[in-house]
């Protein structure tokens, strides 16, 4: 069975119909790409998968489970977590603190334990301080820690999204445009950075990307959407051979 | 030092603005003792406190949970009323101590209750639309205290909205809540020393909720709601939280203003929007987000048209004069660079660079 398994997934928005019949399956341990012009509906699937939109018609299952029309923190539960095109770091707290909200469901003591300051307060900060120093290691955000998330540079806001999405402990993470105002040299670290997150971390991948080169370099499966419907499926080699994707996307 | 140097930085300040406060409270005292106070300052020290608290419970509203209540002077006369209506009515049969103590947690308590029951329809609204509706919770809360009718006699209580006859009480009976001339004779127990103790308690409960668990998911949800709910953060459970306990630090002010006052009666003035404004503008002077700075405003904007007393009509003009004053000290971009230079702040840490050197 698959980990994802998302059938006949279709959505309106009055009378415009964003996406439709849209059929995905990702495997366990999967790095798969979901690509397509501007506007073909890329980002929508994303915020139905993670119910911030509630999708028309179709299910979505996530190991097993339907998640379909679930409240959003649900779906982070069950497993799905993501970032977004347009950064949404939680500005004004440190680089630490962003993550720590990462790890907030996985560490747990009541609101009273805080305020009064009891030893459980103490010993369980540590253990969130020292998971999240562990993530923010892997990117080598380490030493910006006590930084505001709002001042760290571009790249590394992205990253930062990235190890604050892992702390949640996600099995399927969803990346939405990751390279997006990125210089080359910034996507081949990224490039570099997802191939670690996937060894570190074990977790299934899917991401949303205009650079090609980054597209053809990791995905191992790709979807490509045109006007909210799948134009191609399948292997990342043939999928950018086929001359639908080519005349579509590519360009000849 | 060492120590003190081994906190983090928001623990830091949170010592020096206990230590400060401490520091207050023993030069007033000793000017009280040795007769350099006037009655009129005498009579605003414990107000003032007051105040503070309902600023500090406002400032975790809109600093923290990033929403703009309109209704908390409605939270502070819930805690106002609830615990003098409790001090009054068992003032001969509990011991005093005990019934102020038991006072202040039912006054707290209650203004935490209608801060929940209210915070669940309102919290749905976002911005403006919040605003007004706290606004209007909390004149009705106002407008519904001045109609109440309570007495007490050898049966019981009595309750009514009508009118005091309506009570039906025996010839033993007394009045506790007469309507629009509200609650009268409660035991003046609010001293200073009880007022600066609980508004340091204050300090500390709301230093520690905003550096907890908790606090951070409050924080999250105010800077992007959207990203919040997609690391998995209840949102609804922690908008409640937080205003919750805005609304009950509100009510802890409201049992002190109860107790320091011979009559409490539900008017615009002291529980009114005009309030809710006067604790806002402590609120948005002193620094959203600030405790310290609340606390700060709150005291220089209570005392002030007291000391300006003596220019009469000018009164008002002057201190809306400061308050333009203090928007731009907080505000302008050309001051915040000359504080940047020339600030408390930067003479500070020149001071430390050249010991360090030394």
């Amino acid at each position: 069975m698959s980990l994802l398994e998302v059938t006949n997934l279709g959505i309106s928005f009055g009378g415009l119909r964003a996406v439709d019949e849209l059929n995905l399956q990702i495997e366990q341990g999967e790095l798969y790409g979901l690509i397509g012009p501007n506007g073909a509906g890329k980002t929508t699937v994303f915020n139905m998968l993670t119910g911030i939109y509630e999708p028309t018609d179709g299910t979505i299952f996530l190991d097993g489970k339907d998640i379909t029309g679930k409240r959003t923190a649900d779906i982070n539960k069950a497993g799905i977590a993501r970032t977004f095109q347009n950064i949404r770091l939680f500005g004004d707290q440190s680089v630490l603190d962003n993550v720590k909200i990462g790890l907030h469901n996985s560490y747990e003591y009541s609101t009273a334990t805080g305020i009064f300051r009891l030893p459980k307060f103490f010993s369980t900060e540590k253990e969130m301080t020292a998971k999240a120093m562990e993530i923010l290691s892997v990117f080598g955000l380490d030493k910006s820690k006590d930084l505001l998330a709002s001042n760290l540079p571009y790249g590394k806001q992205r990253e930062l999204e990235i190890a604050r999405a892992l702390a949640t402990e996600p099995k399927l993470l969803l990346l939405d445009e990751p390279a997006a105002g990125m210089n080359p040299n910034e996507t081949r670290d990224l490039m570099n950075t997802i191939a670690l997150i996937r060894k570190e971390f074990g977790v299934t991948i899917l991401l949303i990307e205009h650079d090609m080169k980054l597209v053809s370099g990791i995905c191992e499966k790709l979807t490509v959407l045109n006007f909210g419907r799948v134009l191609s499926q399948g292997k990342t080699s043939e999928v950018l051979n086929d001359p639908e994707v080519i005349k579509a996307y590519l360009g000849e | 030092m060492n120590a003190y140097k081994k906190l983090n930085k928001s623990t830091q300040k949170l010592l020096i603005n206990i230590v400060v406060i401490f520091a207050v409270y023993i030069v007033v005292t000793i000017m009280d003792a040795s007769g350099n106070l006037s009655s009129l300052m005498r009579g605003l020290l414990v107000p003032v406190c007051a105040y503070s608290l309902v600023a500090v419970g406002l400032n975790l509203c809109v600093g923290y949970l990033g929403e703009l209540s309109l209704g908390h002077a409605g939270f502070m006369c819930i805690g106002a009323f609830t615990s003098a209506f409790f001090s009054k009515a068992f003032q001969d049969t509990i011991p005093d101590v005990p019934r102020f103590i038991l006072a202040l947690i039912i006054g707290t308590a209650m203004a935490a209750i209608f801060g929940f029951l209210i915070a669940i329809p309102v919290l749905r609204l976002k911005g403006d639309y919040l605003a007004i509706v706290t606004l209007a919770f909390g004149e009705i809360i106002k407008n519904v205290i001045t109609v109440m009718y309570v007495g007490k006699d050898s049966n019981g209580f009595h309750f009514s909205l009508k009118d005091q006859m309506s009570l039906g009480m025996e010839l033993d009976g007394k009045m506790i809540i007469n309507g629009a001339q509200g609650i009268s004779g409660t035991p003046r127990q609010s001293t200073f020393g009880l007022a600066v103790l609980l508004l340091i308690v204050a300090l500390i409960i709301t230093h520690n909720f905003v550096n907890s668990r908790t606090g951070r998911a409050v924080k999250a949800i105010r800077d992007n709601q959207i990203a919040a709910e997609t690391v998995g953060l209840p949102i609804t459970k922690y908008k409640l939280t937080a205003f919750t306990l805005s609304a009950a630090i509100a009510g802890v002010g409201g049992v002190l203003y109860a107790h320091n006052i011979n009559s409490l009666t539900a008017t615009t003035n002291n529980f009114g929007y005009n309030m809710s404004i006067m604790i806002l503008v402590y609120v948005v002077l002193g620094g959203i987000g600030s405790f310290s700075g609340s606390i700060i405003a709150a005291v220089v904007l209570t005392l002030l048209p007291e000391m300006l007393r003596g220019l009469s009509n000018y009164r008002m003009l002057i201190y809306s004069i400061v308050l333009i004053g203090l928007m731009l000290f907080n505000w302008a971009p050309s001051i915040l660079k000359w504080r940047q230079q020339h600030g408390l702040k930067a003479i500070l840490s020149k001071f430390n660079k050249n010991k360090e050197v030394q």
